[in-house]
């Protein structure tokens, strides 16, 4: 074979090289845009719409309706401030519980640490409902939980089913494994000779974790933070379950938008309206948190 | 200084032992580390070298025994709160903060005023102003050693521990940081206490040398006064290599003892050992041996017969191996003078040494005490 061949059978090998990472990329970017870049302009279009008639039965036809945004707003806006004040409340007692428990099985647990990942993984072999409804149980008037505290006089209310104490403590529930998972992950990779050397430099245990411990696991407390306020707030099964019509948040507003008064553009402006908030909500909270200079 | 302490006191540990399980990790050690030393705890791996350490600085409880930094008693406090910084062996250094602040966390911890002032003057003491601003991944292997040593010593402690400090670094900058840390440390004034596996860095930077075995120390002394006189066999494989012949006391003759080995005798002064009958075992390093084509005179007392079996040309030096006529390998390494000379394998030849340069050891002793397993087979 002659250089000339050979050269131009190198260069065909590597424009077929550098066109292979893209070619890998289709199926993915295909899945995006049939599953999420298509059902969201869809949804955008929709939220836009104007009703064809009287009834919601008449259907809704293609406008440019942006007042749709300004009144679903203006109707539902405490259920918004519901689902983020629920959802920044229970993450908060999210990160407080899964914190000693992510340290210990990171620095203390040793053969320990793969039975309590387990059992901290283990709820979601049934399903999520179906945990939900036995809170409910548990959490009902003639229930041990209640029955105890009345005994002891520490229930003011008399119940706990159908509070906002009982929301939270489903949320709560139900979303501490995406608290202690980041966590657990970003703890451990912290090299345990570091505490040492912060006790060698003077630091008390309470400063060894506040100047060292504490700042190289931030990044599992943005990320666990992220995991469990984003799905908390957006939750619906929770207020559905154990709260009462007071404490229902944005999601039960959605979902009975759509499902049962089937006004298609006021729950897509809320979709919408939740999505934007949302984004807004972690872009800030990232830079101020600055994890990108971290390790 | 950081507060008025008063000045550097001496270290000592007394009847310290540390178990781990069954394992006696430390046995009842008893040593005084002099302050303003450079002291180095040589041993294999495993032989309590850095459990020791690690009880100074406070993240080992003994399991009995007392460590005091002159008077005081430290051995119950925790390590914030002894005068003892520590350089780790993996540097153990903040990644979540600058080169800067690295340096500056102990004096923060303490609340030390100045400390600005400090961390320049530090800075520049082990020639890292430049990268102040940086984080320790940015650095070099090297780079960060120095951080290391900068964040323990700005504490001015009464005794600064190295654990290792050398290890993760290349040949020819291992070379330059012991030079380098020799310098600081005598500037500085500040007893160092260096845990090592390697002999080598051991002699070159410490005053003293505690050879340590098996949670012992089998011996302590100067770089040089181990080396000549190694007390123990595993002192003498271990610190440096040794060539060593197992014989009995032929007789006294005036100040030297003669010893009769398989078909030679060589002498050694009577100074070196109390032994005056029996079995004895006599050493001698390999490059105090000279070896030349038999049958020469004018050479020194103690002679030998052999044959080459090996040589390597290592440049500064030649290492012969000699199988002397009954079996035994000696090593001995002759100056590269005149390298064209070198021995063939199989050229008989005759070694000889000064009967000074010998050592004596307890014949009871195993003979492969503190040689590296590689080697034996």
């Amino acid at each position: 074979m002659s250089d000339v061949q050979n050269l131009s059978l190198i260069k065909s090998i590597k424009n077929r090289k550098s066109r292979t990472p893209y070619l890998l990329l289709i199926p993915g970017i295909g899945w995006l845009f049939f599953f999420f870049l298509f059902p969201l302009s869809t949804l955008l279009a929709t939220s836009l719409q104007k009703p064809a008639g009287a009834s919601p039965d008449d259907g809704f036809l293609p406008a440019f309706k942006v007042s749709n945004y300004s009144l679903a707003l203006v109707e539902y806006y405490p259920q918004f401030i519901r689902a983020f004040t629920y959802s920044a409340i229970a993450t908060i007692v999210c990160l407080l519980l899964a914190y000693p428990i992510a340290y210990y099985m990171a620095f203390r647990a040793r053969k320990y640490r793969n039975l309590m990942l387990v059992l901290i993984v283990a709820p979601f072999f049934a399903s999520f409902l179906l945990r939900t409804n036995a809170w409910k149980t548990i959490l009902s008037g003639d229930g041990f939980v209640v029955t105890f505290l009345n005994s002891i006089n520490l229930l003011p209310q008399g119940r706990i089913l159908n509070t906002s104490i009982a929301v939270i403590a489903g949320l709560v529930y139900n979303f501490l494994p995406f608290m202690i998972l980041p966590l657990y992950t970003s703890l451990e990779k912290i090299d345990s000779r570091l505490i040492e050397a912060a006790g060698d430099l003077y630091s008390p245990p309470s400063q060894s974790f506040w100047k060292v411990v504490w700042p190289l696991s931030l990044p599992g407390v943005v990320s666990g933070t992220l995991l469990t306020f984003i799905p908390a707030s957006g939750d619906y099964i929770n207020a559905e379950l154990l709260g009462s019509i007071n404490n229902k948040m944005i999601g039960n507003v959605i979902q009975s938008q759509f499902i049962d008064l089937r006004d298609y553009p006021t729950a897509s402006a809320l979709s919408f309206t939740f999505m934007a908030v949302i984004l807004v909500m972690i872009y800030l909270y990232i830079r101020r948190a600055g994890t990108e200079n971290l390790v | 200084m950081v507060n008025s302490r008063p000045k550097v006191e001496d270290l000592h540990l007394v009847n310290l032992t540390k178990n781990f399980g069954d394992f006696k990790a430390v046995d009842n050690l008893t040593l005084t580390i002099p302050a303003g030393s450079f002291f180095a705890l040589l041993g294999p791996s495993g032989c309590g070298k850095t459990t020791t350490l690690r009880m100074v600085a406070g993240l080992e409880q003994p399991t009995s025994g007392q460590i005091k930094l002159g008077n005081d008693d430290i051995t119950d406090l925790p390590p914030y709160r002894r005068w003892v910084n520590t350089v780790f062996q993996s540097y153990a250094l903040f990644p979540h903060l600058t080169i800067y602040e690295n340096v500056a966390f102990g004096l923060r911890r303490q609340k030390a005023s100045n400390i600005d002032d400090q961390v320049k003057r530090m800075l520049e003491l082990v020639e890292l102003t430049s990268l102040a601003q940086r984080k320790p991944q940015q650095l070099s292997g090297g780079q960060q050693q120095r951080v290391a040593v900068a964040r323990a010593l700005i504490n001015e402690p009464d005794v600064l521990l190295l654990d290792e400090p050398l290890g993760a670094l290349d040949l020819k900058l291992r070379r330059q940081m012991q030079l380098e840390l020799k310098r600081i440390q005598t500037e500085v004034g500040i007893t160092f206490v260096h845990v090592t596996h390697d002999q080598e860095e051991a002699m070159t930077m410490a005053d003293t040398v505690a050879v340590m075995n098996e949670g012992r120390i089998e011996q302590m002394g100067s770089p040089v006064q181990i080396y000549e006189h190694p007390r123990t066999v595993f002192v003498a494989n271990f610190l440096g290599q040794s060539n060593l012949f197992e014989g009995t006391v032929a007789g006294v003759e005036k100040d030297e003892i003669a010893v009769k080995l398989a078909d030679s005798i060589i002498y050694v002064p009577t100074s070196s050992t109390e032994i005056r009958s029996g079995r004895i075992v006599v050493g001698v390093r390999p490059e105090k041996v000279k070896i030349v084509d038999q049958g020469k005179t004018g050479l020194p007392k103690n002679q030998i017969n052999g044959s080459i079996k090996n040589t390597a040309f290592v440049g500064v030096s030649t290492q012969y191996e000699v199988e002397t006529n009954w079996g035994l390998e000696i090593s001995a390494f002759e100056q590269n003078v005149d390298p064209t000379d070198l021995g063939r394998p199989g050229q008989a030849v005759t070694i000889a040494w000064e009967p000074r340069h010998s050592f004596v050891l307890d014949p009871d002793e195993d003979l492969t005490a503190g040689l590296d397993p590689t080697w034996t087979e």
